[in-house]
């Protein structure tokens, strides 16, 4: 399936995947400055950047073909859509118990809130509201890719 | 210590109504400008850092921010304008030599400005460049054997270099620019069927495989020259002199010297790379003759070897004897020539607009009869199309582009190549500022910038009804002067608009 993959070489750390990341899953995912300045919740980056040694990387969930957080959902919330591949948490069934925060080997899975309840937020490859990854097409030094492994 | 007289060149203006506190400006200013305060929850700006790079207001996700000038200028005085004041103060504070970067920034006039082109109406035909073909191909090196009496030489081919368009990117030595300049210049110029420079300092390993479109440099400190370098090399070029610094010679500080540095300049890490100002095996013709035939021997007579002065006073008749110390291309580097670093005084003061050196060596050799032993690269702030048309109309062969070529990498001129803190991942060695340009993108913008200018010198040319960069070339009557003098007129043997 198609993810998102860092160019370590040329990832820069700016933070800007991160911007457009929280923006893409508030309530204004097309306007910036809304998202940031009149969501009710303070948008949250489903990414992370991981810095060491001068070096840095921009890192989201894998959808792993064999996703430890879906294995671990104790209400069956967390699936991997068998179409896309994309792994998602079905709001309706999470239970917040953050279980998949804990499976994750990668901690990709940010422990997260909704309208007072909890709920886990990661990445969903922004199938719901673009065409592609906002991360990738924001990225100012083409550092994040999208595409086949 | 007491107090800094010098006040802050710049004010960061925040939008707050638009800053979202993203801190992107925070992690991307390497001069420290903007940071987050626990206290305050906000990002503050201490102005006094900002260089105006805009690496900030160009990455601010919200535009939020904008660069001003200080507005703060003292009384008005058209003798002491501000900046003498400035460096008045600076200096009374450090007791030092004003550095710069970049090319000369003073209200020289432009001569490319102040001529303009022909074009073709009723009485001849223009050429569409959509439906016929115009060849910007031109071949750089010696046309002649050396002289009529010279025998050795007499029925010799001359290697060439053959350009696609008249175009290369010049010298910016790995030290002074990034790793990743050089491989963007590196990848573009063999796009485009054009050459780079790598400068003084040496190719670096990751860049060998594109030799065959490189020019090396042997410079007065002679780093990274080995014979296996120069016999892979496109062509050699002797650097004399730097258009932005004639006479000096350069300086690249230890603390840029890291290891990869180190190992193609083939010095010590940490060591100050000092490049003299003379090369102390060159004080005449004869000597320099010498040092072309030895790299000549040492690449077997196969590549062309050319001669870089920065252009000066007497500079048609040091180009006389750079052609007949048996260089086959001259390189002039104008007083507008950009540099990583150079004293201020000098940047600003010395050498001569390269309209007129270009114009003055191009008469002189056609004279004694000797131009077409040699061909005439010429650089110093190239910034467009037309100045390249400009440029061959007086005599050039082809143009070097820096400086531009450099803008086309994100450069914003703000001419603080020398601290090596450059925003952009331009002038510097810090891994992770030299990460911030992707050579991939690097080479895609001047492919894209030679490919857009290929199309307007195309067009310019077809509008004379010229279908041959070669047919331009010398050819003074297609240009005309506006607002110079009659002396001006001459030198650059052109007439006036209207005669």
């Amino acid at each position: 399936m198609k993810k998102v993959y860092v160019i370590e070489d040329f990832c820069i750390g700016c933070g800007t995947c991160m911007v457009y990341c929280a923006a893409a899953h508030s309530e204004y995912p097309k306007d910036l400055l809304k998202a940031f300045k009149l969501s009710s919740l303070k948008p949250v980056p489903r990414l992370f950047i991981e810095e060491e040694e001068g070096n840095s990387y921009s890192l989201m969930c894998r959808h792993c073909d064999e996703p430890l957080c879906v294995y671990s959902c104790i209400s069956g919330a967390m699936f991997k859509d068998n179409r896309t591949g994309v792994v998602k948490v079905d709001k309706e069934r999470c239970v917040g118990c953050f279980t998949c925060v804990i499976a994750c080997p990668y901690g990709f899975i940010r422990e997260g809130s909704e309208n007072g309840r909890s709920l886990p937020l990661k990445c969903d490859l922004c199938k719901d509201s673009f065409d592609m990854p906002q991360c990738v097409e924001h990225c100012p030094n083409e550092a994040l890719r999208y595409g086949e492994e | 210590m007491g107090i800094n007289l010098v006040m802050q060149e710049y004010e960061v203006l925040r939008n707050e109504a638009k800053c979202i506190g993203c801190k992107i400006c925070v992690n991307q200013c390497a001069n420290n400008v903007h940071r987050w305060d626990e206290d305050w929850q906000m990002i503050i700006s201490d102005d006094k850092y900002c260089v105006n790079c805009h690496r900030c207001v160009v990455f601010c996700p919200t535009g939020a921010l904008s660069i001003r000038k200080n507005a703060n200028d003292f009384t008005f005085n058209a003798n002491w304008e501000n900046r003498h004041i400035k460096n008045i103060y600076r200096q009374a504070q450090s007791g030092g030599v004003l550095l710069t970067g970049m090319g000369n920034d003073r209200p020289y006039p432009v001569y490319w400005d102040k001529m303009v082109l022909n074009a073709s109406q009723v009485t001849n035909p223009s050429i569409d460049p959509l439906r016929e073909p115009i060849e910007l191909k031109v071949f750089l090196g010696r046309k002649s054997a050396l002289n009529e009496k010279d025998e050795v030489f007499k029925d010799d081919i001359f290697p060439w270099l053959e350009l696609d368009l008249p175009v290369m990117f010049s010298a910016m030595s790995f030290g002074s620019v990034s790793l990743n300049v050089h491989k963007a210049l590196a990848r573009a110029a063999e796009t485009m069927g054009t050459y780079w420079n790598a400068g003084e300092g040496g190719v670096h390993a990751d860049l060998k495989k594109s030799m065959n479109h490189t020019i090396v440099q042997v410079a007065s400190g002679r780093f990274g020259v080995n014979p296996a370098m120069l016999k892979e090399a496109a062509a050699v070029e002797i650097k004399i002199g730097q258009g932005a610094k004639p006479g000096i010679g350069g300086h690249l500080p230890g603390e840029k010297v890291g290891q990869e540095v180190a190992d193609t300049r083939m010095i010590p890490v940490g060591s100050d790379a000092i490049s003299p100002a003379p090369h102390h095996d060159i004080y005449s013709i004869e000597d320099l003759k010498q040092l072309i035939f030895a790299i000549k021997e040492a690449t077997d007579y196969k590549k062309p070897v050319a001669v870089k002065v920065a252009a000066v006073h007497n500079i048609a008749a040091i180009a006389s004897g750079i052609a007949r110390a048996g260089a086959d291309i001259i390189v002039i580097d104008g007083f507008r020539g950009g540099t990583g670093a150079a004293p201020q005084a000098i940047r600003d003061n010395v050498g001569i607009p390269i309209e007129f050196a270009l114009a003055a060596v191009d008469q002189r050799l056609r004279e004694e009869g000797i131009r077409n032993e040699v061909s005439i690269v010429v650089a110093g702030s190239i910034r467009n199309s037309s100045d390249i048309v400009k440029a061959v109309a007086l005599g050039a062969d082809a143009v070097y582009i820096g400086t531009a070529a450099l803008i086309a990498l994100g450069c914003h001129m703000c001419q603080k190549c020398y601290t090596g803190k450059c925003n952009w991942g331009i002038a510097t060695q810090d891994p992770k500022l030299v990460k911030r340009l992707n050579p991939e993108i690097g080479a895609r913008k001047l492919v894209n910038l030679l490919t857009a200018w290929q199309h307007e010198i195309k067009e310019m040319l077809g509008g004379m009804g010229i279908n041959a960069i070669e047919s331009l070339r010398g050819n003074r009557l297609m240009l005309r002067g506006i607002g110079l003098n009659k002396k001006e007129l001459e030198i650059l043997g052109i007439k006036a608009a209207g005669e």
